[in-house]
């Protein structure tokens, strides 16, 4: 592939598509295929066909997520051939579209007119607010053609690295950029990557690590199935940065659609010479496989994920040493989430300056979220860091449904914590929320409302993590089962004070003495509701009364529990 | 002029609890503490086999790191400063054992490797007079379909001492660990009877390098299971002797 043939390829299927006059976008990513958009798109199709001449340039395709999933399935149409023209082409949204209004949405986007009932405003803050540059692509380009994606300038990043750049000059934009993991860590992915490249060995390798499993966090599933050649592309050009030929993207079996797509991705990449040997008629080779997870959130953890690689119980393993010079089959790895590998190939289009000048003095960029919980517009958004958790919750998810009051958001799954009311206005970056107790994350945002007890919430997170630790280090092993025994007995109400003190305890021994990051954080949401709302504890306790009279929620069911807080 | 290669490092001076050591690269914080009649605890670690960390005991401070790290498998690095007896430490060590012994069904009286027990040791000269968290009894079962030796859950550690010596020293891979969390068992090949298992040679080596009560020979009864752990380290410099 040259970059003359990358423009012929884009510059052929921009002419396609302005040849189409009337267009239906259907969401075929999991929250909406799930209420069966890829039936009601079939259906279109057939009943645009059995419309004949009076549905002439309708076009009906799949494309990723749109972002609302709460409204799913979504539809919109727009008019690809006026704009190409440059006339005025509103597009039109349709929320909770069933397989009945499968046939009348065809013929008014034939007609030229709208199903009223069903339209989506889209000129709501939910929209409006965001600020689109690893979901560019996302529910504007059919995720299974990559010509698609190169007619969205996809892979003129990697070709203008190949060609262009020097290994050094992408590592420079990289580290300019201020780009920091997006897997929770937040560590600054310039000074990872030239870790790796400054080491010396005969191999190095580059994974992608997609075993996404907070609960309630859905954003690099959504990345993967509505942009998977975004992550070849970041890959491919984090390869060429520090020196790897061969990749591993380690996505967990759950993610069935995102496999299907990432496979089929990287079979078109193969066949347009953008994986293989001789990339752009450089010496560079590069190529990626998958692995499939096997239901452990353990293996997140790059130790593990890579004891998981090599066909080893996916367990981790102290560090140092650190996986950049100790990694896969004991080479120099270089290990990024979905998220950060998919905002490298804007960066390297754009420029490192262009994603320094947004976001904070330390958080650069943009960060997508997981919007859950008690809120109206529930789904995936993608904000400028530095905007407030306020912004996030009122303005772009519309607030708490049915009259409720905010308590408090949860950030950071299992290894995060919550933010209470009064914090609401806390700019949403590394250093402010690490500093309210909680942590980034993967960016998965639970909102809660009054109805929420928060020792349940706590109990929730730990149960979670007691059912995912490996079982390798004696703090997470038997602490985690020692701390859920402990809260079950609080949300039954037949705790001591002295039951208390002993979370306590154990809260700061697992957090010290754990092996990994699941057992070092799994205190976290015992630790931050505790900090925030320690008379909800208080009243917990056998004849405890929580701090100012206030009574504390009651402890739904066990089986209620988890599916209130997942949703 | 080509410029001049720097000579290698060949050793690096350090301080371990306030004493000015002197190690060599690539060992690790434990090993050059021994070397000094420094002993940090320790119960998944055994000379001769490859690191675990999993204990958590032999954790050490070392200044200018924000977490504790495990000595076992931490390398020394030049002018580290080390810690490995402060009382933070010695009070996590604490509930570490404590969380051992609440986690299984550990008693001493009856237990044939009573007065021969690492974990009880331990116990000891850790000052763990009693077990202030929630014994949790679990309901854990024991193996006794080998002929000569047994398997006794109630005991184990899970320190996979068992597991890498038999995989790294006798290579027969026979046991492995199943299961995972508060739920994670040693198990005998695909988690079938040892009785059963085609693989096992009988030969006796995770037997003796169990710290506990949980692997012993049969025929034994409360307090005369002695076990010979210093065969271990013996067969190693041998191996590599011959190598």
């Amino acid at each position: 592939m040259t970059p003359e043939e990358l423009i012929q390829i884009a510059e052929e299927r921009r002419g396609q598509q302005a040849a189409v006059g009337k267009r239906i976008n259907v969401c075929a990513a999991a929250s909406c295929m799930s209420r069966h958009s890829d039936k009601i798109a079939e259906e279109m199709s057939s009943h645009a066909e059995s419309l004949g001449d009076k549905a002439e340039g309708v076009e009906v395709r799949c494309v990723g997520c749109m972002g609302l999933c709460s409204a799913g399935p979504l539809v919109e149409v727009d008019h690809p051939a006026d704009e190409a023209a440059g006339n005025d082409a509103p597009k039109t949204m349709y929320r909770g579209v069933s397989m009945d209004d499968a046939d009348r949405i065809v013929e008014a986007a034939a007609g030229g007119t709208t199903v009223e009932q069903l339209v989506q405003p889209t000129d709501i803050p939910y929209f409006s607010r965001q600020k689109r540059i690893v979901t560019e692509n996302s529910g504007y380009i059919d995720p299974e053609s990559i010509e698609d994606y190169i007619a969205a300038d996809g892979y003129s990043g990697l070709v203008t690295a190949l060609t262009e750049m020097s290994p050094n000059d992408v590592l420079h934009e990289v580290t300019i950029s201020g780009l920091r993991g997006r897997g929770g860590g937040g560590f600054p992915t310039g000074l990872k990557w030239s870790t790796v490249a400054k080491t010396d060995a005969d191999k190095k390798y580059v994974v992608c690590n997609a075993d996404e499993g907070d609960p309630g966090a859905f954003m690099d599933r959504a990345v993967l199935e509505s942009d998977p050649h975004r992550i070849i592309e970041g890959m491919t050009i984090a390869g060429y940065a520090v020196g790897a030929s061969k990749a591993y993207i380690y996505v967990r079996a759950e993610y069935p659609l995102a496999i299907a797509r990432l496979k089929k991705a990287i079979r078109q990449a193969q066949k347009y010479e953008l994986l293989g040997t001789n990339l752009c008629d450089t010496p560079f080779n590069f190529e990626i496989e998958l692995r499939l997870g096997a239901g452990a959130f353990v293996c997140g953890e790059e130790t593990a994920l890579i004891a998981s690689i090599e066909g080893r119980r996916g367990v981790p393993r102290p560090r140092p040493p650190f996986p950049a010079s100790y990694g896969l089959y004991g080479k120099p790895t270089l290990i990024n989430n979905v998220e950060t590998l998919a905002t490298i190939p804007w960066i390297v289009r754009n420029g490192g300056d262009a994603l320094a000048s947004i976001g904070t003095a330390k958080s650069k960029g943009t960060k997508v979220f997981a919007l859950a919980g008690k809120i109206v517009n529930n789904g995936l958004i993608e904000v400028p860091m530095g905007i407030s958790l306020r912004e996030i919750v009122y303005d772009i998810g519309d607030g708490i449904p049915d009259g409720g009051t905010f308590k408090a958001v949860q950030t950071g799954g299992p290894s995060g914590g919550c933010v209470p009311g009064n914090l609401l206005d806390m700019p949403v970056d590394y250093e402010s929320l690490q500093e309210a107790g909680t942590i980034m994350g993967s960016g998965g945002m639970i909102i809660m409302d009054e109805a929420s007890n928060m020792v349940d919430v706590a109990r929730f997170f730990m149960e979670f993590c007691k059912d995912e630790s490996c079982g390798k280090c004696t703090p997470c092993r038997v602490g985690t089962a020692q701390m859920l025994d402990l809260l079950e007995k609080l949300c039954a109400k037949s705790a001591t004070e002295k039951d208390l003190e002993l979370l306590k305890e154990l809260c700061d021994v697992v957090k010290a003495c754990s092996l990994c990051g699941l057992g070092q954080t799994a205190p976290n949401p015992v630790l931050s509701t505790l900090r925030y709302f320690e008379d909800e504890y208080m009243g917990s306790l056998v004849g405890g009364v929580s701090g100012d009279g206030r009574p504390v929620p009651d402890v739904e069911t066990k089986a209620g529990a988890p599916d209130r807080i997942e949703r | 002029m080509a410029r001049q290669k720097l000579p290698p490092t060949q050793t690096l001076t350090m301080k371990i609890d306030d004493v000015d050591v002197t190690a060599k690269p690539g060992q690790t914080i434990k090993d050059v503490a021994r070397d000094h009649d420094i002993i940090i605890p320790g119960l998944c670690y055994l000379d001769g086999l490859s690191i675990w960390g999993g204990c958590r005991l032999c954790l050490v401070e070392v200044e200018g790191m924000n977490k504790l790290l495990a000595s076992c498998s931490t390398e020394v690095a030049e002018g580290m400063v080390v810690h490995t007896d402060s009382p933070k430490l010695r009070a996590y060590r604490k509930v570490v054992i404590e969380m051992l012994f609440a986690e299984r069904n550990h008693v001493c009286s009856v237990c044939v490797s009573n007065g021969g027990c690492e974990l009880q040791d331990m116990a000891v000269e850790l000052g763990v007079d009693h077990v202030h968290l929630p014994y949790m009894d679990p309901d854990v079962n024991l193996d006794s379909s080998n002929d000569r030796f047994r398997l006794d859950h109630n005991r184990c550690i899970m320190c996979t001492r068992c597991v890498r010596v038999c995989g790294e020293i006798e290579g027969a891979f026979t046991k492995g660990i199943g299961g995972r969390g508060i739920d994670v068992r040693i198990i005998n090949d695909l988690n079938m009877p040892w009785g059963e298992s085609q693989t096992c040679t009988s030969c006796g080596k995770c037997v003796h390098v169990c710290p506990t009560g949980a692997l012993v020979e049969k025929g034994t009864a409360a307090a005369e299971m002695d076990k010979r752990r210093a065969f271990l380290p013996y067969l190693t410099i041998m191996r590599e002797a011959q190598r």
